[in-house]
């Protein structure tokens, strides 16, 4: 850059050459700016390289960032206290009405009949009896107002009702030093949760909604409701469920999103 | 600026001064924290346009992940690096007291002198190593508004189990906003320091090799 090679002002009369560099280089510190400015206004281009899918469609990135993925899922493992509960809210809190949200639309819904409904049970438990839904309802029944948070970073408020799941995976004599429950839904979708949660006292295996069984929209004939997870976690239409050793991912997990999904 | 060139009595002449203008770990920290930032905020635009705060989205060419899960997975990497790459800045910045050195005295006085200075482009930037007022607010601003943005997403990843910090932000969804407008203002901060780098480049040589070429 020229402008910055001042030696040959070095022995000239000093008030003069300001003059003179002034004169100069009002006329020329505009471009060599100007271009520098354009030369990091480059960099700035460059990392314009880094959007949009190009990289995230690289294997070996696409690789690493699921390694982290299982690296958070540990993480959040550590981070979950089992006695800490997710806030509680009043009835004049709960979001009304409160939205939708499945992987397909809402006339989609898919309709599960009470006559002949049977919620399978299956893998590590002592009692694999299939269950209707008189005999859950004649467990001890719980109602909470808790904060709903979703992926997408919404959130809503709503009531769920049912059983403790812990106590119902008690009943089922399952084996609790198991790793994952997991399950399957009437609308194929599946997931899976770290026992912890499974047993945090705020986990509910929700056959109401605001009061009333709940509707075909928000799950029926159940939902598992965990206020410590996000709303992709809560699977809805359970129709089985297993307790196991065994990964068994889920649907939108087995896509990306991470597997703990804690909040 | 052109004035602070030329002028012989702006730059002091400086004796072979071999100490890097920014030690090494400054400047890694600086770079870390830099490629964090810019993958937190292209990753996040993404995230944000899944479900917007307000009447806009971000022009999905501009993000960074290809779709929610792939911005998530980028986030969330990311954050570990601006978090203890952050500590790690945070620490020794203090430790060394550079943290004092650099960004202090900060005078409402001084600060009125230099913006005054700066709105007319005749502050000087002759002394790489000693930062003008404007320049010591704005880096100490940014380097709060990276705390808020690192504790509001800590409350947006963890609001069960952070309960504290989460009442403190005023819960989940003010939290939410909270960490829009604190990457409103990083972007804000990294516009203007670019333009300014781009103005005054021998802060960028500073920065990647410790040096600058020298003023007259």
């Amino acid at each position: 850059m020229k402008i910055f090679q001042a030696p040959t002002l070095a022995n000239i009369d000093g008030a003069a050459a300001v003059r003179e560099a002034q004169r100069l280089i009002g006329r020329q510190v505009a471009l060599p700016a100007r271009r520098a400015f354009l030369q990091r206004s480059l960099t700035l281009g460059g990392l314009s390289l880094l959007t949009g899918c190009s990289i995230s469609d690289d294997a070996h990135v696409e690789a690493a960032l699921a390694r982290i993925s299982r690296f958070n899922d540990r993480a959040q493992a550590l981070l979950f206290d089992p006695a800490q509960l997710a806030p509680t809210y009043t009835d004049a809190q709960i979001t009304r009405p409160f939205p939708f949200n499945a992987y397909y639309g809402e006339d989609e819904v898919r309709v599960v009949e009470e006559a002949g409904y049977r919620l399978e049970v299956s893998g590590m438990v002592a009692d694999r009896h299939a269950w209707t839904l008189a005999e859950l309802r004649a467990m001890p029944q719980h109602d909470q107002i808790t904060r709903h948070i979703c992926v997408e970073g919404w959130s809503a408020i709503g009531k769920w009702g049912g059983v403790r799941f812990a106590d119902f995976l008690h009943r089922i004599g399952a084996d609790t030093s198991a790793k994952y429950v997991g399950f399957k839904c009437a609308d194929d979708y599946f997931t899976s949760i770290d026992m912890p949660t499974a047993l945090h006292p705020q986990t509910l295996l929700a056959l109401t909604y605001d009061g009333l069984p709940l509707p075909p929209r928000y799950g029926f004939p159940m939902k598992l409701r965990m206020p410590t997870k996000l709303g992709y976690k809560n699977p809805k239409h359970i129709m089985a469920m297993f307790v196991t050793n065994t990964y068994s991912g889920g649907y939108w997990e087995d896509q990306g999103y991470n597997w703990f999904g804690g909040s | 600026m052109n004035r602070t060139l030329i002028a012989p009595s702006a730059a002091p002449a400086r004796p072979a001064d071999s100490r890097p203008i920014h030690p090494l770990w400054l400047r890694l920290t600086h770079w870390l924290n830099a490629l964090a930032v810019v993958i937190l905020m292209l990753s996040g635009w993404r995230i944000y346009d899944a479900s917007p705060l307000f009447a806009f989205t971000f022009p999905p060419a501009i993000t960074l992940g290809g779709w929610l899960g792939g911005a998530l997975q980028w986030h969330f990497a990311a954050m570990w690096l601006l978090f203890f790459n952050g500590l790690l800045y945070l620490a020794l910045n203090l430790l060394s007291g550079r943290l004092a050195r650099k960004f202090f005295p900060l005078t409402p006085r001084g600060l009125l002198r230099d913006l005054k200075g700066a709105l007319h482009g005749k502050l000087s930037h002759a002394d790489v190593r000693q930062y003008n007022q404007v320049q010591k607010l704005a880096y100490l601003c940014v380097l709060l508004d990276l705390i808020v943005i690192v504790l509001s997403g800590l409350v947006l990843w963890k609001s069960v189990q952070f309960p504290l910090l989460r009442e403190l932000l005023g819960g989940y969804e003010l939290a939410r906003r909270i960490h829009f407008f604190a990457m409103a203002g990083i972007a804000l901060f990294l516009v203007v320091h670019l333009v300014m780098v781009a103005l005054v480049p021998r802060t960028l040589s500073a920065m990647i090799h410790g040096h600058a070429p020298k003023t007259p």
